[in-house]
């Protein structure tokens, strides 16, 4: 649906090219070669071609692929084959592991889950499930984290049911957080009796925001914690520059003002919870997840609860810094100092490849994301990006600038 | 195990953290803000100024500071040293007297408030009968009269503040010795002047504020004269020969009336009004001394210093506060002139022809034009310390030679450990250097860049402004000048290199100006050269000031920095960014639009990059559109609360219960106001964003920018948008430095990914240091960088301390400051840091100030948090945004517009007060060495050659006598 529109929008140059770029890497090994776009035969026609050019006939491999958000998803019969060609943006990666490896985990982010050895659970993907041999049941229930994160309700089992923990995942849309903070007064019980101490609440809530559109958050919740750490003492300005520090993942322990619609704790009823505003997810959609039940801190319920102080969503958004290196510097004139073609070059020169037509020099240059995405990957989405920023002459600085920052939302 | 040798390891790096860092507030700089009181201690020899805030400041000889704060929050109106004594009362306006002392510790002087009292009147009084408004600290010392605005005196005895109720001297009992036919009892208003008598400490005047004035006898307690004067009075002066009594007035007079031993004495010897004719504004303070004659003059806030024939109008730029005048020499001639003004002290060197001003050496006003902007430079070689205290001494020359009076205390604090600068740019286009090297920060030398523009206002405007034959003989004196011609002048960034003598300076108006010391005059044109930072960037307009107008002529410019190049960016927004590489002889600026690099030996620019983003509107228009558009709505919003209360009157008009009705609606109105609260939205930034591309920090570094075997010059700028460009700087062989160009190309480009703005680039070298300033390593004073291991870049934004790794860039550490705590960094600096235990360590480190007003310590090159402390209310943004920081640890930030506050996170730095103040001796008259004695005595002993030995020696015996029966 949306996602599909999306794509479309954003390879609108496409229309004509008639083959795809493939790039794949098996082990250390690279191999580019091109497939046609409109007739690229099916799965296992792309199975043996890849097996012939990295000359492994007879190795039992799985495909994935890169998508444009940069997840690893899998190929592994002709739809979603198809599904991987139609969307190269405008490379098709595709990410070749033997069987017999440590299983791949494909998913938001899996590349980096995988590195950081986090990714325990083997490729389960349907219509391949059954390959992996410690998987007998044959059940075809994916892990959480080889799916993509969407905005949730964490640590349900951990908090005081009054509270709701509500972790906000801009992953993949351009949907704004989408709400404003105010100071308050919160009336809180004490043994000495009703104690009135300042406060933060949310004022107000941005149509189509994210806060809005998953309706995990509302009108007047107080805030209590922004990404585990308490805002008590806390001026209405700090708590929103840290909240703006944190936006990439951000995770808000509200009191709802609406204290109808609270989850039960596990035990009771979990089916109740997710009811009233709390199903009203839009696309984006919203889930409850009990993901790091940890009975030590059920003593203390509004301390950072695993989700938050396991701190992979930390690195995660940090590693998102675009760095430009020019590798191969050659001597330029200092004429161009006053040329005003500089600034363009400066700006496009990262555009090596087939676009690159407008540059008067183009510069080799090596483009990386730090993070363990690896800097093919990254490579292949600024190259999309610069390639669609040449194709527009038009296009300025500013569009350039916005596409770059999907790209940090890796 | 593990666990356990980790925890030793911490407690070690906690002790370690207590040898290097601590946090002191020091002293404090400059001129206090809003001063309210002066009192002046002959004995001591010590000055004090009570401010509106509360607080009190003694100062004596220069390193001789004290500083005192009122625990309430009101002004000090008064402040009395207690003669011959360490004591000091202080009133403030909320009627209490608080007793201050210096009291000795350790062999140092503190400080200290020793009690406090609030006069207490009879039951069911209303309270202006013990509201003070003169206090009279008597010479026995022992004694306090407060005169108050009910007309009544009370006596109190102190230190202890003990109320002597019985010889309180009444409003009733001065209208009964006065005789009835010239005292209506509307004569008998409230006390405005007390004076003791200067021979006979047992007879004070009581000076009523309506005109009348009476000499009370204190052992008698009657009323000895009375003097009916009939002008509202403002002071009163009893002169040392105790003969006559001068009284000044409202209406600009001043008269002189005998003292004499018959009562009936009531006609005024003499009486003059010094300016005209017709009334003119009051003298509210007449001093008479044996030889010169000074009063205080309304209107232009002037003082009239008259000597035989000597009469002259001192002309001060803000009100006057008080004054006194400081005696010395065997005649206890006046030697100087101290006036407190509004906005700075000034001295007047009576003895010298032509009365010049003595140069102040602390109390300085830092804002005799508004600053703009600080920098400073630790330890400076003595060869440019000594050519700019040379080109500072030829700009002084106009001041008196003689030096400063007022000498009381001992400075104890050693020498300063070395020669700092702090410079400050100021609205004017000014950039003063100080002396920051010790307690006092002192004047070196003042720069002038506004004689490179052609302004509106000749700069020969301002001086000999005085005409021939004018009267009142008007002359201009101080330096506080807060009025700007025109503001684009203003100096924003400073760059001084302290090796080479070379200064760049930037301004208001995009202006860049590279000057060079030069101990000659030398007339010479500065060349311009236009900067386009837009690059052709469309759709822009800017509407905001001009460019500034340079010179073509050349310009005759005094010994000192002289300006040799001018750059001028366009559109002329002001400069943010600035930085000066000596070695490579380059300079690079910034603002909101872009950045470039000028080389000032070839006079070409090398490099310029736009940084703007086409979106932003905001930087695109400048920053007047912004102004306006908050006037507009400000405006709007004023019509729209009249228009409301005008339709209330309207409803009042008709009947009540529209009235009510419209009460209502106003209710609901306000209480809509009050509902519709403060909020923020909550938003990851965007390339959206306004001044995203304000370049916030230029940074030029000698690193491994493309591969690591070779180290190349680089420039690195980073923007409010998070984004960090790095240039490599391609610089001709020495020989050919003249002749062939410096290139600058591309090389990186880094974007952060949470976009908060960049404060900070720093280049460690292999060993995890920062790399030396340019020149450093030529000069042998510093490590040549470790260029064999690999060198780091250190990033900080407001947000976070980012370590990447190069030549390759990838992050290496990191830590995150707003994302834990919500405070974001203002301002940061490196310094180095010396262990107060072991001589030789020492390691460096990251000051930070955050926008909370802490200031933390980050270690290099691991980046952890070390230690914080509060340092300033996180409500004063003015001053976390001055706050400069040394290498050595300390810094200083505005604590008003005239005022720094020193501050030190060093151990082995600390630049503080010293000193000791001690008791005057008592027996007054014994010592040959003894300090200059308080009024009361030194009246006494200036009116010795008149007076007879024996009449000397009765006298003292008297006093002694009263002394003793007083106690």
């Amino acid at each position: 649906m949306s996602r599909q529109q999306q794509q479309q929008q954003r390879t609108p140059l496409k229309v004509t090219d008639t083959v795809v770029e493939v790039k794949s890497k098996f082990e250390a090994e690279y191999r580019r070669f091109a497939v046609k776009k409109n007739g690229p035969g099916g799965f296992q026609e792309f199975y043996g071609l890849l097996q012939t050019i990295h000359q492994i006939p007879g190795v039992d491999v799985l495909l994935g692929y890169a998508d444009v958000h940069g997840d690893l998803l899998p190929i592994n019969n002709d739809d979603n084959f198809h599904k991987a060609v139609s969307s190269a943006n405008p490379l098709l990666r595709i990410i070749i592991t033997k069987k017999e490896d440590e299983p791949v985990v494909f998913g938001t982010n899996s590349l980096q889950r995988r590195k950081k050895g986090l990714g325990l659970t083997g490729l389960r993907t349907p219509g391949a499930g059954s390959t992996h041999s410690k998987n007998r049941t044959g059940l075809m229930i994916g892990m959480p984290q080889n799916f993509r994160q969407v905005s949730s309700i964490i640590d349900v089992d951990i908090l005081p049911e009054t509270h709701r923990r509500v972790r906000l995942h801009k992953h993949g849309t351009h949907k704004p957080l989408g709400f404003y903070i105010r100071d308050g007064v919160s009336v809180r019980v004490t043994p000495q009796g009703v104690e009135k101490v300042p406060g933060v609440f949310i004022s107000r809530l941005v149509r189509g925001g994210l806060a809005e559109s998953t309706g995990l958050l509302g009108v007047n919740d107080e805030i209590l914690e922004v990404n585990g750490i308490d805002v008590a003492g806390k001026s209405l300005d700090q708590v929103t520059d840290m909240m703006v520090a944190n936006s990439h993942n951000l995770i808000v322990t509200v009191k709802p003002a609406n204290q109808r619609n609270n989850v039960m704790h596990r035990g009771s009823k979990t089916s109740m919870g997710n009811s009233g505003s709390v199903g009203s997810a839009g696309s984006t959609g919203s889930i409850l997840s009990h993901d790091s039940p940890s009975p030590a801190s059920q003593s203390n319920p509004i301390t950072a609860s695993n989700s938050i102080a396991e701190g992979d969503s930390d690195d995660e958004d940090d590693d998102g810094d675009i760095i430009l290196e020019n590798d191969s510097l050659m001597p330029h004139d200092s004429h161009q100092v006053t040329d005003s073609n500089n600034v363009n070059l400066n700006r496009d020169s990262p555009t090596n490849g087939p676009h690159s037509s407008t540059v008067v020099r183009p510069l080799p240059q090596s483009v990386s994301l730090p993070s363990s995405v690896g800097a093919s990957l990254s490579d292949s989405s600024m190259t999309s990006n610069y390639n669609r920023n040449t194709a527009h002459t038009a296009s300025n600085r500013q569009e350039s600038m916005r596409e770059d920052g999907t790209i940090i939302t890796l | 195990m593990k666990r356990f040798r980790r925890h030793g390891h911490e407690s070690d790096r906690d002790r370690l953290k207590q040898e290097l860092f601590q946090f002191n507030k020091t002293v404090e700089h400059g001129f206090p803000h809003q001063p309210s009181a002066l009192g002046y201690s002959p004995s001591l020899q010590l000055l004090a100024i009570g401010t509106r805030s509360g607080a009190i400041k003694l100062y004596g000889v220069p390193g001789v500071e004290f500083m005192g704060l009122h625990d309430e929050n009101a002004a000090v109106t008064q402040v009395h040293f207690l003669p011959h004594q360490v004591e000091l009362v202080t009133l403030l306006d909320d009627n209490s007297l608080h007793m201050w002392t210096l009291r000795a510790h350790k062999g140092l002087s503190e400080l200290l408030e020793m009690g406090r009292f609030t006069l207490t009147g009879p039951p069911g009084a209303p309270p202006s009968v013990t509201r003070v408004t003169t206090v009279l600290a008597h010479s026995s010392g022992e004694l306090l009269l407060l005169g108050t605005e009910g007309g009544h005196v009370f006596i109190v005895e102190v230190p202890g503040f003990r109320e002597l109720e019985e010889r309180n001297i009444s409003l009733d009992q001065v209208a009964s010795s006065v005789p009835d036919d010239y005292i209506g009892r509307r004569n008998l208003e409230h006390v405005e002047a007390l004076q003791e008598s200067p021979v006979n400490p047992d007879q004070v005047v009581i000076g009523y504020g309506r005109g009348l004035m009476v000499i009370w006898d204190l052992r008698k307690r009657c009323a000895i004269q009375h003097i009916p004067a009939t002008q509202q009075l403002e002071s009163v002066w009893w002169t040392e020969e105790e003969s006559y009594i001068l009284s000044s007035h409202s209406d600009g007079s001043y008269c002189r009336w005998m003292v004499g031993g018959k009562d009936v004495n009531e006609e005024k010897e003499k009486s003059d009004i010094p300016y005209g004719h017709f009334p003119c504004k009051a003298i509210s303070k007449i001093v008479h001394l044996s030889t010169a004659d000074g009063a205080s003059y309304g209107d232009r806030h002037c003082i009239t210093v008259i000597h035989g024939k000597t009469h002259v109008a001192l002309d001060f730029t803000s009100r006057i506060i008080d004054f006194f005048v400081i005696r010395e020499g065997p005649q206890w001639d006046p030697s100087a002139l101290v006036v407190l003004v509004e906005e700075e002290l000034v001295v007047i060197d009576l003895q010298t022809e032509g009365w010049p001003v003595i140069q102040t050496p602390y109390l300085v006003p830092l804002h005799s034009s508004a600053i703009t902007c600080s920098h400073h430079i630790s330890v400076i070689p003595l060869k440019l310390w000594e050519r700019i205290t040379a080109a500072g001494d030829l700009q002084n020359a106009h001041y008196s030679k003689k030096p400063w009076p007022i000498t009381g205390g001992q400075n104890l604090a050693s020498d300063p450990p070395q020669r700092d600068l702090l410079l400050t740019g100021h609205e004017d286009g000014t950039v003063r250097f100080w002396d920051a090297s010790g307690v006092c920060l002192y004047p070196m030398y003042k720069l002038s860049t506004a004689g490179v523009f052609h302004t509106d206002a000749d700069p020969n405007d301002n001086m000999n402004q005085g005409t021939e034959g004018e009267w009142p003989p008007f002359r201009k004196v101080g330096c506080f000048d807060p009025y700007s011609d025109d503001p684009r002048l203003g100096i924003q960034k400073i760059h001084l290199c302290k090796y080479s003598g070379y200064l760049t300076v930037a301004g208001t108006a995009g202006q860049i100006l590279v000057l060079e010391l030069n101990d000659e005059a030398a007339e010479q044109t500065v060349e311009a050269k236009v900067v386009d930072l837009l690059q052709g960037q469309e759709g822009f307009r800017w509407k905001g000031h001009t460019r500034l107008d340079a010179r073509d002529e050349p310009v005759l410019f005094p010994p000192g920095f002289q300006p040799f190049a001018l750059v001028q960016c366009q559109p002329p927004a002001v400069v943010t960014a600035l930085t000066l590489h000596s070695e490579w002889k380059l300079v690079a600026f910034g603002t909101s639009h872009g950045f470039g690099v000028y080389d000032y030996q070839q006079k070409n620019s090398i490099l310029i990059k736009c940084t703007l983003n086409p979106s932003d509107q905001l930087a695109m228009e400048g920053p007047l559109s912004r102004v306006k558009s908050i006037k507009k709505s400000l405006r709007q919003s004023f019509r729209r609360i009249r228009r409301s209360r005008v339709s209330l009157r309207k409803h009042h008009a008709s009947n009540a219960a529209k009235l009510h009705d419209a009460n209502a609606r106003l209710e609901a109105e306000l209480a809509e106001m009050e509902l519709a609260p403060v909020q923020r939205k909550i938003e990851a930034r965007s390339s959206d964003d306004s001044f995203t591309g304000l370049v916030r920090m230029l940074y030029f570094a000698d690193t491994f920018l493309l591969d690591s075997s070779h180290n190349t010059p680089s420039l690195w700028a980073g923007t409010n948008g998070g984004c960090v460009f790095a240039y490599m700087l391609r610089l001709p062989p020495v020989e050919h430095r003249a002749d062939e160009p410096v290139t600058a190309h591309p090389a990186k480009e880094i974007q952060l990914m949470h976009r908060a703005p960049v404060v900070g680039i720093v280049v460690l070298d292999g060993c995890g240091a920062p790399l030396p300033e340019p020149l450093e390593v030529a000069h042998d004073l510093a490590r040549s960088p470790d260029m064999q291991g690999s060198h780091h870049l250190l990033v900080i934004s407001e947000e976070q301390f980012k370590v990447f790794t190069l030549p390759k860039v990838s992050t290496k550490m990191k830590l995150k400051l707003t994302a834990m705590d919500g405070s974001r960094v203002r301002r940061v600096g490196v310094a180095w840091f010396g262990s107060s235990r072991s001589e030789d360590y020492s390691e460096s480190g990251l000051v930070v100030l955050t926008n909370q007003g802490d200031v933390h310590v980050v270690s290099l090159p691991a980046v952890k948090m070390q230690v914080h402390y509060p340092c300033i209310r996180r409500e004063d943004v003015s001053g976390i945004a001055s706050c400069v920081f040394t290498k050595h640890g300390q810094g200083f930030y505005l604590i008003s517009p005239s005022e720094f506050e020193r501050f030190s996170l060093s151990t082995r730095y600390l630049v503080e007060p010293r000193c000791l103040v001690e008791a005057p001796p008592k027996s007054a008259t014994s010592s040959q060495h003894r300090p200059q004695p308080d009024r009361a005595s030194s009246a006494y002993s200036a009116a010795r050659p008149v007076m007879e030995h024996a009449l000397l020696n009765d006298e003292s015996e008297y006093l002694r006598e009263t002394e003793e029966r007083m106690y």
